[in-house]
């Protein structure tokens, strides 16, 4: 069961060679074993998953059972999902029950899936290493002493260390794809607007997008059938038919070929290879890109000039956009409310003070700034007009070639602590990730080897992301083409920690 | 255009967060660098280039005008803070 995917587990749940009773013991045993030491979990309750799985044997047995129905799903504690805690990794939320269902619980719940817990995050989404949550940081299962990277850091921690078969996260600036490169494992952020974003809590909406995170290529096919989909509540959900998100990697079972991506034109923006990629990463990228050829492709280089701003861009519009959603926390309808104040206003900036970390309070400050009478047009339109030349690069790209690859992530993960200091540097570890935000376009990082830091002694060899950009709607390509890599290659299926795996 | 530390207190009053002398010194010296770096944007010529506010540029779309949600009011002050006679209670704001 522990390195079972998807598809297979549903095939052995609908043969009853395994009930869903049994799987969602499983997965809880090892939350209990190993969810404290690496904290990837913010809230569990073994008695509903199990109610949950039990109905799931009931349809089971009926012969009325759906994609999901009786596996055990972890949801980032973005999502709000009705009768459980769901903080947002803030004390703002700490006592906050979510009174409904966000769109993509109540998608897991029509497909039959199992509610394994709500794990660990940055506080509102905003950080890259889950140092930011009010909760705790997530530790890295490869190596405890590291970051697991973030926002959706527990996720990524959860499917890493086996403790469930796949996760939900949120990605606005790399917040799926950098984690899911830290830790080893599979995530994916699609085309803006393919996934709906109602109930999922707002951090900056020109930006958000939910998506998996999985073992396998094939498994984040598999979530995004259930994720994926149009819904009125979303101003922003886009009006699209179903599609089938495995549909490529199936055609190709009945290709195969000892080249199955035979003329696939893969391109490799210059700036990703440039000076900033660690050397141990660089090797494993390029090792990755040999791959690639032997597979088929043909390799065009390309060029996105203006993504070295898209650092500073981001870190205008998307605390622009978080000054203005974060301002429905105030302690009069739900969540924290200061305990003691003298007025209205006193209210609001006593609970603000305290419901908010220190990395969301900077960035309040921040997009509150950008946005005030004087600087908007100098920051916040400026911002604007560079994101418009930052999307243009990547539409001239892709006149060139079908998919991009490069790395997700500079380095391999950082240690607890070494960058929380100095935002900056932090803010520098997304840069390979934010402009696929800013366009909108789909993104995700699957493993591609690991690396051992050039100037650390005695830690351990550490994951390494290969990140896969295509172009819009374009994520069944993508997933193809991360599964016939995976089918020649298995840094997919490594885990950490022999010891850990056999508990 | 360097952010000063009256700056910081002034936009920590308009974001309603209560910050003490002290907090607005180490939060005006982490900005510093946070400015230092968002001040790169100004090394591109964008004139004439039209700002880009979303990741798609469609038109937003528009729904019938009939009632669709549903009365949740008791569900949702539930969870309230302070609520009396189905009304959120705050601080008096009229004398």
């Amino acid at each position: 069961m522990l390195n079972a995917t998807l598809k297979e587990l549903a095939a052995d749940l609908a043969d009853r060679r395994v009930s869903s009773v049994e799987l969602t013991k499983f997965f809880l045993a090892r939350i209990d074993a190993l969810g404290k030491t690496l904290n990837a979990f913010i809230t569990v309750d073994p008695e509903r998953s199990l109610q949950a799985a039990r109905n799931a044997d009931v349809m089971l047995a009926k012969g009325s059972a759906g994609p999901m129905t009786g596996i055990p799903i972890a949801h980032k504690d973005i999502f709000c999902t009705k009768g459980w805690l769901t903080t947002c990794g803030s004390r703002m939320l700490g006592n906050f029950v979510a009174p409904y269902d966000a769109h993509v619980i109540e998608q897991f719940e029509q497909a039959g899936a199992v509610i394994a817990g709500k794990t660990n995050m940055d506080e509102f989404a905003m950080g890259s290493s889950n140092e930011t949550s009010f909760f705790g940081c997530v530790r890295n299962p490869w190596h405890l002493d590291a970051v697991p990277g973030g926002s959706s850091g527990g996720s990524a921690a959860a499917v890493a260390a086996r403790l469930v078969p796949a996760a939900t996260g949120t990605d606005t600036g790399g917040s799926i794809r950098q984690p899911a490169a830290f830790s080893g494992v599979c995530g994916l952020k699609p085309t803006y607007g393919v996934v709906s974003r109602y109930g999922m809590i707002a951090f900056a909406s020109s930006l958000d997008q939910a998506g998996p995170f999985g073992k396998t290529a094939e498994d984040l096919a598999l979530m995004m059938n259930v994720m994926a989909g149009f819904d009125e509540r979303d101003s922003t959900s886009l009006q699209r038919d179903r599609e089938d998100y495995a549909r490529e990697i199936n055609a190709n079972v009945a290709a195969g070929g000892a080249r199955p991506l035979e003329g696939l034109r893969i391109g490799l923006p210059a700036e990703f290879f440039a000076e900033g990629v660690a050397p141990e990463v660089g090797r494993a990228i390029d090792a990755a890109v040999r791959e690639f050829k032997r597979l088929g492709c043909n390799m065009v280089d390309v060029s996105l000039p203006n993504m070295k701003l898209s650092v500073p861009v981001y870190y205008v519009l998307a605390p622009a956009e978080a000054s203005s959603n974060l301002s429905r926390f105030d302690g009069v309808r739900y969540g924290h409310r200061a305990p003691e104040y003298t007025d209205l206003n006193d209210m609001y900036k006593k609970t603000r003070a305290q419901g908010f970390g220190a990395e969301v309070k900077r960035r309040i400050l921040i997009g509150t700034y950008v946005l005030s009478h004087g600087y908007y047009d100098a920051y916040y339109i400026k911002a604007q007009k560079l994101r418009r030349l930052i999307a243009g690069d990547f539409s001239d790209a892709f006149k060139r070639c079908d998919v991009m690859i490069g790395p997700t992530t500079p380095t391999t993960a950082f240690d607890i602590g070494e960058k929380a200091g100095d935002p900056v540097q932090m803010y520098l570890s997304d840069i390979y990730t934010i402009a696929v935000n800013l366009a909108g376009l789909p993104g995700m990082s699957i493993p591609c080897g690991f690396a051992e830091k050039s100037d650390v002694r005695n830690q351990p060899a550490l994951p390494v992301g290969l990140q896969i950009i295509g172009n819009y709607f374009d994520e069944a390509r993508m997933l193809n083409v991360a599964h016939q890599y995976q089918r020649a290659t298995d840094w997919h299926m490594r885990m950490p920690g022999k010891d850990k795996a056999e508990l | 255009m360097a952010l000063t530390l009256d700056d910081v207190t002034r936009i920590a009053h308009l974001a309603r967060i209560d910050v003490s002398a002290a907090e607005a010194a180490e939060v005006h010296s982490r900005m510093g660098g946070i400015f230092t770096l968002i001040e790169q944007m100004r090394a591109v010529d964008t004139n004439g280039v039209e700002p880009m506010s979303h990741a798609q540029d469609l038109d937003l779309r528009t729904r019938d005008d009939i009632v669709t949600a549903t009365d949740e009011h008791t569900s949702y002050q539930s969870i309230a803070p302070q609520v009396e006679a189905d009304l959120y209670l705050v601080p008096k704001v009229i004398e």
